[in-house]
């Protein structure tokens, strides 16, 4: 059931050079993971995406070797894989234009947290000295904001570089919440490592625990019962619901929508308090387990049917009166322009490449799960690239969402099975999985060695489309932050680890 | 104006808690406890048997020392030992689980001489702060779960302007500081110049398992085991994330206008 992964091994100075071939070719650039190994090698391995299959290329860093050319000058979205890979592992990317600390900012001396070598450092502190504070240019005055923000919010640090109303360059800086999970999985077995997945991204629990289960079943020949796979698409796609939902409300919040906030917010409520109906948890915590899922749902497939039902008709209903009311719209349009070729070159992905024009959509691409039967076709495409197109995304996703929920709540009904779950032999070797989460691509790499987790390597969607997040704000000024944030819709918990 | 009366389409569809009880925040699973008439059975259970219950919890929040207790704030409602030990192991489905002491998240709580000091010292400092609350958050390295659940608290449904509760961008502004998250390193200066920037009175609130031990994350080379060693805490809220009502009633016990959980009064 799996998707195809196939993998080519390359020289560390060949690296580049094929990723770049790859990426020609009409491959989409969709990560790089690093992994130490207690004898002082490092595996590299660059992931490249086709509509078909994920290819990985792959290199081994000999023991003391501390650098080799890098990607980022051919393939420029390997940025900050990059910088990413040089905080933890202190490999450096020899000819990176930007090699500036992105989430782990340490003094020259310090010991690398280098995960998957099984010792490690316990106690690093971050320190901003390491961090550039170069300026763009004459006249120019850098803003900083955050990480304590204005509201409730993660905590991320935007640093404005402006000459007064206009933002003609944002640095992102992610590191104040890293949290070090990279090592904490090695510290877990198979089933707690589940619950330490569902908090990479706390507001895509689901997403990641499936990604997650996907890999250890791939390792194990195990495919999960039907029944639990249904399961999993209810809850993954109510989770695509309340992010979008989220992203809406912060939308209108910020278009000062007092009622349009009001009603989305109280959908949103609605939708976490049918998920804490169906499973215990208003986060869906807890029901993808390896294998296949807790349990069935706790409604019955036809109580849950009418709610869905109740909820998508209050949704569509506001959201298409909030798509026609002018003063919301006007904030919206042209907003945070990602022009097509930049979404493509980087490979956007979930709303903001689908806002972009692209279609990449794991769901339909490398279909996994109950998507596999249950037939899903690719939504209405926006090309427009602004908050708006993305805006709208979103809320075709969302009816598109419900009426996959609708369908795998009509198969459970008629389902007689009553296995919700299969053994899993302890895993053993590397696989991948990925699964569509609400914000786009996610993708796990998983190492293990008879049982114990050597590596595992969540890739989110935030961490990859925040990247371009910078290159949205061509022509926008200040008051326009606010829904350029919004219409990405990022954790940064997903992107700080 | 077409808005004017879509917002009036549902009616109230506000809580009504403090003031009435709630329905939905009474059925949901806020926090874990000790069966009553476990303790003996589980004590008198040979060594190895003690040692397998600890092992139930991912976070080692049960402790089977003299008596089998379950420590709140190191649990993220995972439900395994309730799943293994239902004899044992329940959860509590009303939300009220803020406490005013570390010690007093420890279930079956035991008498504690000091809380009656923390209370009484809490209930002086906050005689002022009454009708206007101005809440600042801050996200000291969450999952982003637990930012969901602090922002709807002004959704309809839980409404705290209703109550003269606020949120403010402002630590000048600020009488009560909200924080989630395990503590990590990066934002541990972040959250103790927040700290120091508002203005006093003010109480600290713990939100979340993460917030009050680090639950599952800590430890790492990076996180902390909750924000407790950075800054002084007034109420814990425990949860996974915390649900609204254990995190509007934290911060009305904060308020010293309800009682914290357990307390007899």
């Amino acid at each position: 059931m799996s998707p195809a992964f196939v993998s080519a091994h390359v020289e560390p100075s060949r690296l580049a050079r094929s990723v770049a071939t790859a990426v020609g070719d009409g491959g989409r650039f969709a990560g790089l993971v690093a992994t130490a190994h207690d004898d002082g090698s490092t595996d590299l391995r660059a992931l490249v995406a086709t509509p078909s299959e994920l290819a990985t290329i792959e290199t081994v860093l000999e023991p003391g070797v501390r650098g080799y050319p890098a990607l980022t000058p051919l393939v420029a979205s390997a940025g900050w894989y990059e910088r990413e890979i040089h905080d933890l592992f202190g490999i450096e990317p020899i000819g990176h234009p930007r090699l500036d600390p992105l989430i782990l900012p340490l003094n020259a001396d310090d010991q690398r947290p280098r995960p998957g070598n099984r010792e490690g450092p316990t106690h690093l502190e971050p320190d901003a000295a390491a961090l550039s504070s170069h300026l763009g240019g004459e006249g120019v005055f850098t803003i900083p904001y955050g990480p304590v923000r204005s509201g409730v919010f993660e905590s991320v640090e935007y640093l404005v570089e402006t000459s007064g109303e206009e933002i003609p360059h944002l640095r992102t800086r992610v590191y104040h919440k890293h949290r070090g999970l990279d090592r904490r999985f090695g510290d877990f077995q198979v089933a707690d490592a589940v619950l330490l997945a569902e908090r990479v991204e706390g507001t895509a629990s689901v997403a990641h625990a499936t990604a997650f289960c996907q890999a250890i079943e791939a390792l194990g020949g195990v495919d999960p019962p039907r029944n639990a796979l249904l399961v999993r698409l209810v809850h993954a796609e109510l989770e695509r619901v309340a992010v979008h939902l989220d992203s809406i409300i912060r939308h209108t919040e910020g278009a000062g929508q007092a009622v349009a906030y009001a009603r989305m917010s109280l959908h949103k409520e609605g939708v976490l308090r049918l998920r804490a109906r169906l499973c215990g948890h208003r986060f869906g915590r807890g029901v993808v387990v390896p294998g296949g899922v807790a349990g069935p749902l706790a409604l019955s497939p036809a109580e849950a049917t009418v709610e869905v039902t109740r909820i998508d008709r209050a949704i569509a209903e506001d959201g298409h009166a909030l798509m026609a009311t002018p003063s919301f719209l006007d904030r919206l349009r042209g907003t945070g322009i990602l022009p097509r070729q930049l979404a493509f070159e980087h490979g956007a992905l979930g709303p903001v490449g689908r806002g972009s024009g692209l279609a990449a959509d794991v769901r339909i691409e490398r279909s996994y799960g109950a998507y596999q039967f249950l037939g899903l076709e690719a939504a209405a495409g926006f090309a427009e690239g602004d908050a708006l197109a993305r805006q709208r995304v979103r809320i075709e996703e969302i009816s598109q969402a419900l009426h996959l929920v609708r369908q795998a709540l009509e198969e459970l009904r008629r389902s007689g099975s009553a296995t919700w779950s299969h053994n899993v032999p302890p895993p053993d070797g590397a696989a991948w999985s990925s699964v569509e989460a609400p914000q786009g691509e996610l993708v796990y790499l998983v190492e293990a060695e008879s049982g114990r987790l050597v590596r595992v390597k969540p890739r989110s969607a935030s961490f990859h489309n925040l990247a371009l997040f910078a290159q949205a704000f061509r022509g926008d000024i200040f008051t326009d932050f606010v829904f350029i944030e919004a219409s990405f819709g990022l954790s940064i918990a997903g992107v700080a680890g | 104006m077409a808005w004017v009366l879509r917002g009036l389409r549902d009616g109230v569809v506000t809580s009504r808690y403090p003031r009435r009880p709630d329905g939905y925040g009474d059925g949901y699973r806020a926090a874990l406890s000790v069966v009553e008439g476990a303790d003996a059975a589980a004590v008198d259970g040979h060594l190895g048997e003690k040692a397998a219950l600890a092992s139930l919890c991912p976070t080692g929040a049960i402790e089977v020392g003299g008596r089998l207790s379950v420590d709140r704030g190191r649990c993220i409602l995972c439900g395994r030992c309730v799943e293994a030990r239902p004899d044992l192991f329940a959860f509590d489905p009303a939300p009220e689980v803020a406490t005013l002491t570390r010690r007093a998240l420890l279930v079956p709580r035991e008498h504690d001489d000091a809380l009656e000091l923390v209370r009484s010292e809490l209930a002086q400092r906050v005689r002022v702060l009454r009708r206007s609350i101005h809440i600042r958050h801050v996200d000291a390295g969450s999952d982003g779960s637990e930012e969901w659940e602090v922002a709807a608290l002004t959704n309809p449904v839980y409404d705290v302007q209703r109550l003269g509760i606020f949120f403010t961008a402002s630590p000048r502004h600020a009488d009560v500081l909200l924080v989630t998250g395990v503590g990590t390193a990066g934002m541990a200066e972040p959250l103790r110049r927040t700290f120091e920037a508002m203005p006093e009175p003010k109480v600290v609130l713990a939100a979340g398992t993460d917030a009050t031990s680090g639950g599952l994350v800590y430890p790492t080379y990076a996180s902390g085991a909750g924000i407790g060693s950075i800054v002084p805490v007034d109420v814990w809220v425990p949860g996974s994330p915390p649900s609204p009502f254990s995190l509007l009633h934290g911060i009305l016990v904060g308020l010293g206008l309800l009682s914290e959980a357990g307390s007899e009064t």
